[in-house]
């Protein structure tokens, strides 16, 4: 019974680092660059819902959205500000520019709302299931975040799949020029991407914050980097990869923590991930480059 | 016969290499012209700068008397210039009527005319049609580069950019992808083709223009280009 409330732990938490980890994905599939600020978008997405429904009491719903709609003006800025004039440059400028902005966003975090911890309240309020005559307790948080992680998963899949802009998306990922021959506006994919990823890590701050309910600067940074190895231990470029991985994450990290070492947790953690790189380096479902005739 | 593209003086270049150095030639409308020349003299260089996958250093680009050089690659193409890129690039993990989607992308006149265009492209290039639910990447070389000119015809072209349709492809094949070029300006598409292959490529053109080096070394109808000595020794083998 224990086992199976660490796991359902595991997936709550490996959900989060799944949203988050499809931003990583997209926008590397898309726009072929690491997005290292996606993580601190996530903490002012946390920041954003703090605000809206905290100070100005706004309804938990309510602040998400409106979070939502900041944290994609936000990516759509960071976008075209930092990343766009870099289009075609070296990657290593790209990558470098992206930890610039990291920094500034945790820098303009830590300048605005200071560095003492806010108490986030969580925006699920639900009542725990409680199964197995009381023996196996699954929080309301757990249950909201696995669901919309199904929801993120199954909306994102429709929309990349059946719509013209999500077809239009594939095309850019695959051959960026070849898609402008199409007629697809390149620059407006990327941003799509950026908005898309963006608001989805509004939520998952959102999710995150009501889970461990301590929001500081720094707050995006180290499940910013836990999903970037989701994103890359499922196959970077991939979505349904992104989740796989996330998830998967989330599950050997939470039953690390449980049965072998607090500590060596997140050491565990990357292991995992060295190991199947080294098994396979394109990572769970990532493709292999696929060779041009 | 009314000008449909323009280009003059155009000067592209990689960093420090001059590519393309005061390049200007025109193709009219119902024309077949080629643009030919050596591997490395610049040809697809012109034509991506003519689509603006490139930014051009200087010149004008005008197609039906508009000046498009300073325009977006995705705008050219709903002007109703497409280009069939070197190497076909087709969308390798997408099935065959995705790709024909996607050439369908910048349409805005309705569900009926796509599909009366499916039809058209079906019937001119029927292997397609066979293979439509088949994932691209799958396909033979010859299938890709029907799937690449079906895919730019979805678009519904006033003219067609081919960089080098034959490369890689059987005699046979090649002789098959020219017919289709012919059948599709008989349609009323006028086509730039650049080609290596200078014969067939002189066989169906009118007119002919030869790249050297990132200039225009010679100009003139094709068939006159076909027998005159310097192209024939040094593009014809002969
Ligand atoms: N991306 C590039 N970077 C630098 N030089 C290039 C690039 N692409 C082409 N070139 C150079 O530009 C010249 C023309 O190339 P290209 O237009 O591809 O010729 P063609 O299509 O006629 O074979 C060649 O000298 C080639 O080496
Ligand atoms: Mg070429």
């Amino acid at each position: 019974m224990q086992f199976i409330s660490y796991l359902i732990n595991g997936i709550s938490l490996g959900s989060v680092y799944a949203i988050i980890a499809l931003g990583y994905t997209m926008v590397y599939g898309i726009a072929k660059m690491l997005n290292f600020a996606h993580g601190d978008v996530i903490m002012v997405g946390g920041y954003m819902v703090f605000i809206f429904m905290v100070n100005l009491g706004l309804p938990a719903i309510v602040s998400i959205v409106l979070a939502m709609a900041v944290c994609t003006v936000l990516g759509i800025v960071i976008e075209t500000v930092a990343y766009r004039p870099l289009r075609g440059a070296p990657s290593l400028a790209v990558l470098i520019t992206a930890i610039g902005v990291s920094y500034l966003l945790q820098n303009l975090a830590l300048l605005i709302w200071g560095s003492t911890p806010k108490s986030f309240t969580s925006v699920v309020n639900m009542e725990p299931l409680r199964l197995a005559g009381g023996q196996l307790v699954i929080t309301g948080e757990s249950i909201v975040t696995i669901g919309v992680c199904i929801v993120v998963m199954v909306g994102l899949s429709l929309f990349i799949n059946r719509t013209r802009m999500g077809r239009a998306m594939l095309a850019v990922s695959e051959d960026k020029g070849a898609a402008q021959l199409m007629g697809v506006n390149v620059n407006g994919t990327i941003m799509l991407t950026f908005a898309i990823g963006s608001a989805l890590a509004a939520v998952a701050g959102a999710l995150l914050c009501s889970s461990y309910p301590m929001l500081l600067p720094t707050t995006g940074s180290m499940p910013g980097i836990k999903a970037f190895v989701a994103a890359v231990f499922g196959g970077i470029g991939s979505v349904p990869g992104a989740m796989l991985g996330g998830i998967l994450l989330g599950i050997i990290e939470t039953l690390s923590k449980a049965y072998i070492s607090t500590q060596l947790s997140d050491a565990i953690v990357f292991s995992v991930l060295i190991i199947v790189l080294l098994v396979k380096p394109t990572g769970i479902l990532g493709k292999k480059i696929s060779e041009k005739v | 016969m009314e000008e449909m593209l323009s280009v003059k003086d155009l000067e592209v270049s990689y960093g420090a290499i001059n590519a393309i150095r005061g390049v200007s030639f025109h193709v009219d409308q119902g024309e077949i012209v080629t643009l030919i020349g050596a591997n490395g003299a610049g040809k697809t260089t012109t034509l991506h700068a003519i689509s603006h996958l490139l930014n051009p250093k200087a010149g004008e680009i005008t197609f039906c008397g508009k000046p498009i050089q300073h325009m977006e690659a995705h705008q050219i193409v709903k002007l109703g210039l497409a280009q069939v890129p070197e190497g076909r690039r087709v969308f390798a993990s997408l099935t065959v009527q995705q790709n024909l989607e996607l050439g369908a992308f910048t349409r805005t006149d309705g569900n009926d005319a796509i599909a009366a265009d499916y039809e058209m492209v079906f019937a001119r290039l029927p292997r397609l049609k066979e293979r439509r639910r088949q994932v691209a990447g799958t396909l033979s070389g010859g299938e890709q580069q029907m799937l690449a000119i079906g895919r730019a015809l979805m678009c519904k072209p006033k003219m067609l950019l081919l960089d080098e349709p034959s490369m890689g492809l059987s005699p046979l094949l090649v002789q098959e992808i020219f017919n289709i070029i012919r059948d599709i300006n008989k349609s009323g598409v006028t086509v730039l083709l650049v080609e290596q292959n200078a014969k067939m490529a002189l066989e169906v053109a009118n007119r002919a223009y030869v790249l050297e080096t990132g200039s225009i070394a010679m100009s003139g109808d094709a068939h006159e280009l076909a027998n005159d000595p310097k192209v024939r020794t040094a593009y014809l083998g002969t």
